[in-house]
């Protein structure tokens, strides 16, 4: 499904602040498979993100998505394959347009835009059905602006319209990292939900250990820029943070440097 | 005097074409673009040219709406591809087609007196109807009757043209590529991630913007019976007097109702200046000072409107605060306790 070839990315090349943010890093990802990533702080999981969504392209290195090399392909014309929810509730969304019209662009992601109405009346069917999953009562505030709704309201939002119309990967920054615990919760349940729903193949970056180990069937571990631990299924129902914290520490030497990672 | 509130609605509702383009880029693109200044000019220009060598008005003013998307275009590419920052993009163009309207009439005025345009064809077949002693006969009946334009013509063509351009502007918007470009006004990351081509979209969106502006400045050539390469200064000015009065006033609840509020804007920015010049002491000159006074007003009085109501609200409320504890200490006192 994604496949990551020896994807290397420097920062700032040839001047004191060089940095390795990616360094050759391999990675296959199956159809179905949910790999939550966790590491230190500039471990190189954001730009992982970046690098897959298209945001940056790599230094070296290829990644395929469903067998097409798009290693050059623009960050729009990938963004047809992949479904993307950010760390910022308001990223994801346009304030001030209505709910059925954030919806209707999502529904375009996959399609050609063209000079037909954004929301028909077919469509505001649909969108009705598929905001009732969300369980928030925003099928019955269709025409409401996004603008008005709270943070956690909007992030559901966001997490639908990426989800919505099956994109081949799905990439979740960090999305849950920016909400009290409580809407937290909320919508890491309707992420447990929806991925489980459309049969999508995610990758999700936390910073919540916990999160990490009870979401998805697979987990990396990334430090300085490389995938330093690869945990399958059958190991990952038994891993507790505190064998995922010793073996960080078993690998590296020290501790594992993250001023947010969420222990428990 | 009712002659001229005519005369200035009549323009105003030209001028309201103008105002919908730029409300595209400033409002809906979040774009502040300059290029107005110089594509309203072009239009006038094309046209202007067009028409004096023999070419059907009506076709004249489509090339110049066309060139006036074209200007827009490459203001976009400057930004997008360019990487120029939008103001900037849009002075560069703004001055480049500067030269280029001189080039393009090949002086700097030209005079459309005794020469057919879509005006004088529009007057013609209108004044064939006889239905202006129709339109005088009512006004003479209610009392207005020195108060008739010269001809009802004009008017109505303007109001029927300036419609439709606002109708297709709202239609458009509710589009899948219209959705798209309001997104990349208002939020561009996500609009990305959600397969939209953003510079391509900005591009399109500027086009459409100096496409209108173009328009506009083809028909006020026509009006006025000149194209003069002065005639395109602080016009982005008036624009954004005209949206900022008209989402004032009317308001922007949804977007149909923001172009009309712009429509509305445009025609009462026309008049208020024209009431404004019959003052004593000002002169045709200071037409661009009134302008900028008009929109320093706009854009600062809303907010002293707001200001003073929160006040007011405020001080309301604390004198019912005091009313409720007349001994004025009591609440302090109350929540001291509950801490302890």
């Amino acid at each position: 499904m994604l496949h990551l070839n020896h994807i290397h990315k420097v920062f700032n090349e040839g001047t004191p602040d060089e940095k390795i943010a990616l360094d050759s890093i391999n990675h296959t990802m199956n159809e179905g498979d949910f790999v939550t990533v966790i590491g230190s702080n500039g471990a190189g999981k954001s730009t992982l993100m970046n690098i897959i969504s298209g945001v940056m392209l790599p230094d070296m290195g290829t990644i395929t998505i469903d067998k097409q090399d798009v290693s050059t392909i623009s960050e729009f014309k990938r963004a047809k394959m992949i479904g993307r929810v950010f760390q910022d509730p308001m990223a994801g969304t346009a304030p001030s347009m209505t709910i059925e019209e954030n919806l209707a662009m999502a529904y375009s992601r996959n399609k050609n835009r063209t000079l037909r109405k954004g929301v028909t009346k077919q469509r505001k069917d649909l969108f009705r059905e598929v905001l009732e999953s969300l369980h928030l009562g925003l099928e019955d505030r269709l025409t409401a602006k996004v603008g008005l709704l709270s943070g956690g309201e909007r992030q559901a939002l966001s997490l639908l319209m990426a989800t919505f119309t099956e994109p081949s990967i799905l990439l979740l920054d960090e999305h849950t990292a920016a909400l009290d615990p409580a809407r937290a919760e909320l919508i890491t349940n309707l992420t447990k939900e929806i991925v489980k729903k459309y049969h999508l193949t995610t990758l999700m970056v936390t910073h919540n250990m916990q999160q990490a180990l009870d979401l998805g069937n697979k987990l990396i571990m990334m430090d300085k820029g490389q995938i330093i631990l690869v945990v399958d299924e059958s190991q990952k129902k038994k891993l507790t943070i505190e064998q995922l914290l010793n073996e960080f520490q078993r690998i590296r030497g020290t501790k594992l440097a993250s001023d947010r990672a969420l222990l428990t | 005097m009712p002659t001229a509130i005519f005369g200035a609605f009549e323009s105003g509702i030209i001028y309201a074409i103008m105002a919908l383009g730029v409300y595209l880029s400033f409002r809906v693109l979040d774009f502040p673009d300059l290029t107005v200044d110089g594509s309203f000019v072009t239009g006038a220009a094309v046209a202007a040219t067009m028409i004096v060598s023999g070419i059907n008005p009506f076709i004249a003013t489509l090339v110049a709406l066309a060139a006036g998307f074209i200007a827009g275009c490459l203001t976009g590419i400057l930004h997008t591809f360019g990487k120029i920052n939008a103001l900037l993009s849009g002075i560069l163009m703004m001055i480049a087609l500067y030269s280029i309207n001189l080039r393009i009439m090949g002086k700097s005025n030209v005079p459309l007196l005794n020469t057919d345009t879509a005006i004088t064809h529009v007057r013609d077949a209108w004044d064939k109807t006889g239905l202006d002693s129709i339109f005088n006969s009512i006004f003479t009946a209610v009392g207005l009757g020195d108060s008739v334009p010269r001809t009802w013509g004009i008017l109505i063509f303007m109001i029927i043209v300036t419609f439709a351009i606002k109708l297709l502007t709202d239609r458009f918007l509710q589009t899948e590529i219209g959705l798209a470009l309001r997104a990349t006004g208002d939020n561009k990351r996500m609009i990305r991630s959600l397969s939209g081509n953003t510079n391509l979209l900005v591009i399109l969106g500027l086009g459409l913007s100096n496409a209108m502006v173009a328009f506009s400045g083809a028909l006020i050539a026509q009006q006025g019976g000149f194209a003069d390469v002065g005639m395109g200064i602080g016009m982005i000015i008036i624009g954004l007097a005209s949206v900022i009065i008209g989402e004032a006033l009317f308001g922007t609840k949804t977007i149909a109702r923001t172009t009309l509020a712009v429509i509305g804007g445009a025609i009462i920015y026309r008049i208020v200046v024209t009431l404004a010049l019959r003052v004593e002491f000002l002169e045709p000159g200071d037409m661009k000072l009134i302008t900028a006074t008009i929109v320093i007003l706009a854009l600062i009085m809303p907010k002293l409107i707001d200001k003073t109501k929160e006040k007011k609200r405020k001080a309301k409320r604390q004198s019912e605060r005091i009313a409720m504890n007349p001994d004025g200490k009591g609440e302090a006192d109350a929540s001291f306790k509950s801490h302890s």
